[in-house]
């Protein structure tokens, strides 16, 4: 009992398994999963679809967050790509084609993100910053200030259609996380990432090419914002540059911090952004439907940050710790 | 030997030949930057639309974004200490909100603008408490306060509200006339009178030098005896004023409350103080630069809207690619020094 207490991630699945909990109050049903036209419907799958695309951006930023650095871009990313690949399919091409469009901007994004971090040298939350302004203006210009909406069957199956009776976005969301983790835990990379965010320099002297690596989690966190973006995009069938990914990038990274990655850097876990992400994403709905005001998930999400970042702080640690030793072992 | 002895005594009053010509500082290499592009964006703007040159144009930069200079001087003080704010769009906009709730309630606006501004300024307190004592990252801490005071706002009221307050309707009319249609609002006076007092904070004060001591270093700046602790509350609580303060303005510019104000004017901010030339690992800066930011930021609107066919979105890619190169600058400069 008390190691699973311990664990790391207890506390978040506890707050996650309270909270879904606390949804039969008002739909006794909630839990009921129906298989309906070969398509699994209810409520947690609703969750897992909706949490997709926080999904993919929140693994991105935990392996950039590893190698001590943060991208502010995500958000910015996913509105240039749902919107590339709604323009080029509005002007008739395939909808293979535009997605490897879009996806393409996405790593040359997350490459100029990279570059500007790891060559020329710049803080990531500045250098990050620059995407992050500049680009729901990109955005705009890609769409020329308008919603795009495309009918194109085949392009609304990465956001709204199922495969194998699981909805597609969730697919490939548990594939990304899924090449992540095979990526960091079956290959030294992840022991790479964590050195390189432990202390760079360090590492550097130790042979790790931390530039390289630095560079590379910056392209694959462009990479899964640019597929968030476009799941987002085609679940809708628009392109909102406005609206995609609007403040994404602060429930990443509030996720990544859920799930238990110091945000110094040095070590991560890809399970618990996982589950931080559903978390968010089963908040919403939660307040959804006990008729809660939907303004009090902000309320609770700054709760849960300074909760959480008070435990993660090891001088408050101390400071209750040593309170508790005193209650204990005072005489009277 | 009296010769010897005069030499040194000389060579201090008369300043070496080399000198005579002037050469700026390193550090203010960045802010004659933002002077020569503010400088040039003027002249292009006057070359090639009408009316342009109208001292108006300049004047309504300032009316327009007088609560912007007020809510980036605040932040300035948060970056020349290494940390940043982002709470202040969302604490902005929770003093509207507030402000226009208890107007409405029919509190004096003689309770209603100290208690605005003693809220803005304990917020602003507790954040940099937070920060200081349990060693948050200001990044994470100041989030937290950002979906704090938004959440607060969107609870008081998801609606906008209108201000019909006496004093507020006065105020938000009134003029300061120059000359026939020439004025700026008073917003204006009361944004140039935090950034004289933030200047002379900055460069008379303990305080003021205590924080370019933090943003140095900050292990130095404990080691040499500063009140570490106590600044960099200090500064995250002047942040709160100011943004509190901006809030007001923005709530006599706007006559209105509402919970969605000033989005992103956290990222106005901070761009605002780095085109200015405050360096954001801390340290260097001069407030009068983001006086520069926050005039540049306004002069990329003006011309945009003279110029008529550009489309608003312009104004983000310029600012972006403006950060960009102000930050290559500042990185280039400081690798200079080093």
């Amino acid at each position: 009992m008390r190691t699973v207490v311990r664990h790391r991630l207890f506390w978040p699945a506890a707050v996650l398994v309270v909270l879904l909990l606390s949804n039969l109050i008002s739909s006794p049903g909630f839990f009921s999963v129906t298989l309906q036209d070969g398509h699994l419907y209810g409520s947690v799958v609703d969750i897992l679809r909706r949490a997709a695309p926080l999904i993919l951006v929140a693994v991105g930023m935990t392996l950039v967050i590893a190698t001590g650095g943060i991208d502010l871009s995500v958000g910015s990313v996913m509105a240039i790509s749902g919107a590339l690949a709604c323009v080029r399919i509005a002007d008739g091409a395939g909808w293979a084609v535009a997605v490897l469009a879009a996806l393409a901007l996405s790593l040359i994004l997350g490459l100029w993100n990279g570059v500007l971090v790891s060559v020329i040298g710049i803080q990531p939350i500045i250098a990050t910053l620059i995407l992050m302004v500049a680009g729901r203006g990109i955005a705009q210009l890609i769409t020329g200030g308008q919603i795009i909406n495309v009918t194109d069957d085949a392009y609304r199956v990465i956001g709204a259609g199922y495969a194998l009776a699981i909805p597609v976005s969730v697919l490939i969301a548990a594939a990304m996380v899924a090449v992540a983790v095979v990526l960091t835990r079956r290959t030294a990379l992840g022991l790479l990432l964590q050195a390189v965010g432990g202390n760079p320099v360090a590492s550097r002297l130790a042979g790790v090419h931390a530039r390289r690596l630095t560079l590379l989690v910056y392209v694959f966190a462009g990479l899964c914002a640019g597929i968030a973006g476009l799941i987002y995009s085609s679940n809708v069938s628009s392109a909102d540059s406005n609206a995609a990914g609007n403040l994404i990038e602060l429930d990443a990274i509030l996720a990544v911090v859920i799930g238990g990655t110091a945000l110094t850097g040095g070590h991560f876990s890809l399970a618990g952004t996982t589950l931080g992400a559903v978390l968010i994403e089963a908040l919403n709905v939660t307040t959804v439907t006990l008729g809660i005001p939907v303004e009090t998930t902000l309320l609770f999400k700054a709760v849960v940050v300074v909760v959480l970042c008070l435990v993660q702080s090891a001088t408050f640690r101390t400071l209750v710790l040593r309170r508790r030793k005193n209650a204990i072992g005072a005489p009277a | 030997m009296t010769a010897l002895g005069t030499t040194p005594a000389t060579n201090k009053q008369a300043p070496p030949a080399r000198n005579r010509v002037y050469r700026p500082k390193l550090r203010q290499l960045p802010v004659l930057a933002t002077l020569a592009l503010l400088i040039i964006m003027y002249v292009i703007g006057t070359a090639n639309y009408r009316g342009f040159s109208d001292t108006q144009v300049v004047l309504n930069i300032l009316v327009d974004n007088a609560f912007l200079l007020v809510v980036a001087a605040g932040m300035t003080f948060v970056i020349l200490t290494g940390g940043i704010d982002l709470s202040v769009g969302a604490v902005v906009a929770l003093t509207t909100t507030l402000a226009a709730t208890l107007l409405d309630a029919g509190w004096p606006p003689a309770v209603v603008l100290p208690a605005m501004l003693l809220g803005g300024t304990l917020f602003g307190t507790g954040m940099g408490a937070v920060i200081h004592f349990f060693k948050i990252e200001p990044f994470i801490a100041t989030l937290a306060g950002m979906f704090l005071a938004r959440g607060l706002a969107l609870l008081i009221n998801r609606n906008s509200i209108t201000i019909t307050d006496g004093f507020w309707t006065s105020v938000a009319q009134q003029r300061i006339r120059f000359a026939p249609g020439v004025f700026i609002s008073s917003s204006v006076v009361v944004a140039l009178v935090v950034v004289l007092l933030g200047a002379y904070v900055l460069a008379y004060t303990r305080f003021g030098r205590t924080v370019y001591a933090i943003g140095g270093n900050a292990d130095s700046a404990l080691l040499m005896g500063l009140p570490v602790g106590r600044t960099r509350i200090g500064v995250y609580a002047v942040s709160g004023f100011c943004s509190a303060l901006g809030g007001l303005l923005l709530s006599f510019y706007m006559l209105s409350g509402y919970s969605l104000h000033a989005q992103g004017l956290e990222l106005d901010a901070i761009a605002a103080v780095v085109i200015g030339g405050v360096l954001l690992t801390g340290g260097s800066g001069y407030l009068f630069g983001t006086v520069l930011g926050v005039l540049v930021l306004g002069l990329i609107q003006t011309i945009l809207t003279f110029q008529g066919t550009l489309s608003s979105w312009w104004t983000r890619i310029v600012v972006g690619a403006l950060l960009f190169a102000f930050i290559v600058l500042q990185r280039l400069v400081t690798r200079r020094v080093r």
